[in-house]
């Protein structure tokens, strides 16, 4: 309600300025709140500010490539760059829903580590799905075959509700090479393999659908192990002391990427922003409130050392991970999601 | 009419209009795009406009005739990468590789040497089959019934008539099947856990009354997801009421109470509780208690007395009281979430993943016409119940 009253607000505002005929407006950048957004604030836009004088205004909102889509479709509605889910980018820019950019204006290819670079985005955070664990239950560090392993670590597992992820962690489970998990997939076979892996261990599986139950799960005790995004492990264990394990080796990364809307007026200052956020200073900044993996190359060497152990980023974290293939998914989500289903109501 | 009269009745007009705009732009036209959003397909006509009625006078048995080829590649010259995109995931809902296969005819059609049209079954096998060009005709818009039979697993197959979307497909009819029995359960549940309760305070001192009744308030008056979570804390394997059975030595393995049908039962019933509590006590009050007595004196027994005086008289509220638990909880969302299995998801579940999860805006669309239609129809045939039995439900 609030946020309706905030948009109103915003939308009213904003047909006074252009009714005043002024084309100018301040720069609107759209982020997912909390503890996240205040690491880009304090990182990036408040610096930012400081160092240009441009104003830049925030805006928070949940995702969902819809939300782009409306924003777009009237003419400019107030936002210029958003911080965007990796599919979100794939589609809206398909759609010729955001601008395609211009990677030389934002630094250069070298700038980035890779996979951080889109055609129309510039990335903005990389996070990763781990595997974590309850350290007084689980004596060795465990590997995905071990998260499928009822006999050697028996107790329950919670999963992600959602095939995506999961697919890909069944396959690794079963053996399959990092490089060839989404050509197996792309096969029927390869599909019905997944589902086979998971019916293994069907029985002693718990499904979380928000990201703090992973973490609570495995604090109640209920779980042994679980899949669950970096952030929420590494505050689990650095913030609340818990007994938990993160394990990073064949981890799924994804980033989220900075894209600017195709009504922006403010295309200019867009890239100013994108340019300063993509430089390696600011970026250092970023894990300071929480761990997210930066996406500057040269930023990497400047985190402080007992921070960038967390990091996805760290090199050690990013020996052998996979990153999650967002056109498999754009195409397969409907099918394999109606399977999932069935699959786990049964 | 008198002309005081008629200013009288613009008045009051006046006074219900924004009632009425509010109500119109709240609830009736979210529902007619709800409508309109299960039967509006119109992806194709959008990127392939040519195809699209090449398509619609086909009779989609075989093979379309030469003109459809011939359209299709000209659309594809034609056609812009957004329009393009769109039309894929459209099409992907029936078959992934449709994206794929647009894309690469595309290509190698724009690498054809100019002015010559080469053969797209040449191009792609895929194009000499009759499922891709029926999944193109299912998809020909601008309407069409596509959504709407995927959400009662069906398809239409142009050669064999309507049939299963997939083998042995029954998803979401057991998504629908599983909504109304979960909340009919919960229905059935808190009248039967309201019912004594109600009777008992029906017959206290207005104090005691209001005091007990604080007690059914104040879990009301806490958000639904502080309730949800409480319920987790109780029921989990090392929760409350496991650790202190096992502790009394009852069980020696802790029982199942969450992720499945128990725990989501349990924290539905709870929440709507007090949706059966206030409708019941209402009806129980307002009986005059020398009725009852009255039958007694004239013979009856106990039972006859309360099935023929006092049960009639306290029916209107507990249809009320059932009817509000029950649509109520047709459109639960976040408790089953949280204390249910992935066999235990209610529509609305579906809903909310469709919509805002992979953006198949027709299929959330047509889930939630069917709710609605199921909705109103059970509703329609209680009230008809009621009125033959003489009950009615003010």
């Amino acid at each position: 309600m609030l946020k309706q009253t905030k948009l109103l607000a915003a939308s009213l505002l904003a047909c006074t300025v252009c009714l005043a005929g002024a084309s100018a407006r301040d720069l609107v950048i759209v982020s997912n709140g909390g503890t996240f957004q205040e690491a880009q604030s304090n990182a990036i836009f408040k610096p930012f500010t400081a160092k240009t004088g441009i104003k830049v205004v925030e805006d928070t909102w949940d995702n969902g490539i819809g939300v782009i889509r409306t924003k777009v479709e009237g003419g400019d509605s107030g936002w210029d760059i958003v911080n965007a889910e990796s599919e979100e980018l794939e589609i809206a820019c398909q759609e010729g829903l955001i601008l395609p950019l211009d990677i030389d204006k934002l630094g250069g290819k070298d700038n980035y580590v890779p996979g951080a670079v889109h055609k129309c985005g510039i990335g903005a955070a990389i996070y990763n799905h781990v595997l974590a664990y309850d350290k007084t239950r689980v004596s060795a560090v465990p590997s995905w075959a071990d998260f499928f392993d009822l006999k050697k670590y028996p107790g329950k597992r919670a999963l992600r509700a959602s095939p995506k992820t999961n697919l890909e962690f069944a396959l690794i489970a079963d053996g399959v090479p990092l490089a060839d998990v989404y050509r197996v997939l792309s096969t029927p076979e390869g599909v019905d393999r997944a589902f086979a892996k998971l019916d293994t261990i069907k029985s002693s599986l718990v499904f979380w659908t928000a990201g703090g139950q992973p973490m609570q799960l495995l604090a109640s005790g209920e779980v042994v192990m679980t899949s669950s995004f970096n952030g929420r492990v590494t505050n689990a264990i650095n913030k609340e002391h818990k007994p938990f394990g993160i394990v990073w080796d064949k981890s799924l990364q994804t980033a989220d990427s900075w894209v600017i809307l195709k009504t922006s007026p403010n295309v200019d200052k867009a890239y100013e922003l994108l340019k300063f956020a993509g430089e390696a200073e600011p970026q250092s900044h970023l894990p300071d409130v929480q761990p997210i993996g930066i996406t500057s190359a040269k930023a990497v060497g400047m985190v402080k050392p007992e921070l960038l152990a967390d990091l996805p980023t760290a090199p050690e974290n990013n020996k052998d991970v996979l990153q999650i293939n967002d056109a498999f998914w754009i195409d397969n989500i409907d099918t394999l999601t109606a399977r999932w289903a069935e699959w786990s109501a049964q | 009419m008198l002309k005081g009269q008629r200013g009288g009745m613009l008045r009051s007009y006046a006074l219900i209009a924004p009632m009425f705009v509010f109500l119109l732009a709240t609830f009736l036209l979210p529902v007619g795009m709800i409508l309109w959003r299960s039967v509006s397909d119109p992806e194709l006509r959008t990127a392939l406009p040519e195809t699209a009625v090449e398509l619609s006078s086909w009779s989609g048995r075989g093979l379309p005739p030469a003109n459809a080829y011939a359209a299709l590649a000209r659309d594809l010259a034609q056609v812009d990468g957004a329009s393009l995109a769109s039309l894929s995931r459209r099409l992907s809902y029936e078959n992934p590789g449709f994206r794929a296969l647009l894309q690469s005819t595309k290509r190698k059609l724009e690498a054809a040497p100019a002015g010559t049209t080469p053969d797209l079954v040449v191009l792609d096998p895929q194009w000499g089959a009759n499922q891709t060009w029926q999944a193109m005709k299912r998809a020909a818009g601008p309407v069409g019934v596509f959504h709407i039979l995927s959400a009662l697993d069906l398809r239409q197959n142009y050669e064999t008539g309507i049939g299963p979307s997939r083998p042995g497909a029954a998803l979401y009819r057991s998504i629908i099947l599983r909504t109304f029995t979960i909340a009919s359960t919960t229905a059935i549940l808190a009248l039967l856990l309201a019912f004594p309760l109600c009777a008992f305070l029906a017959r206290q001192s207005d104090r005691v009354r209001n005091l007990l009744l604080l007690m059914v308030l104040l879990p009301f008056w806490t958000s639904i997801l502080v309730r949800t979570t409480a319920w987790l804390a109780l029921l989990q394997d090392r929760g409350v009421i496991n650790t202190l059975l096992m502790d009394m030595g009852l069980i020696d393995q802790p029982m199942k109470l969450l992720y499945n049908r128990i725990g989501v039962i349990t924290a539905l019933v709870h929440v709507m509780l007090p949706f059966m509590i206030f409708p019941l006590l209402a009806a129980m009050r307002s009986i005059d208690p020398r009725l009852f007595r009255a039958a007694l004196s004239l013979g009856a027994t106990p039972f006859y007395a309360f099935r023929r005086v006092y049960l009639p008289q306290i029916m209107p509220g507990v249809m009320a009281g059932t009817l509000m638990v029950f649509v109520v909880t047709l459109g639960f969302y976040v408790t089953p979430m949280l204390v249910g299995g992935p066999g235990d998801q209610m529509i609305s579940y579906y809903i909310a993943l469709y919509t805002t999860g992979t953006l198949n805006w027709g299929l959330a669309s047509s889930l939630g016409l069917i709710l609605l239609v199921i909705t109103l129809s059970l509703y329609a045939i209680q009230n008809a119940l009621l009125r033959r039995s003489g009950v009615g439900l003010r």
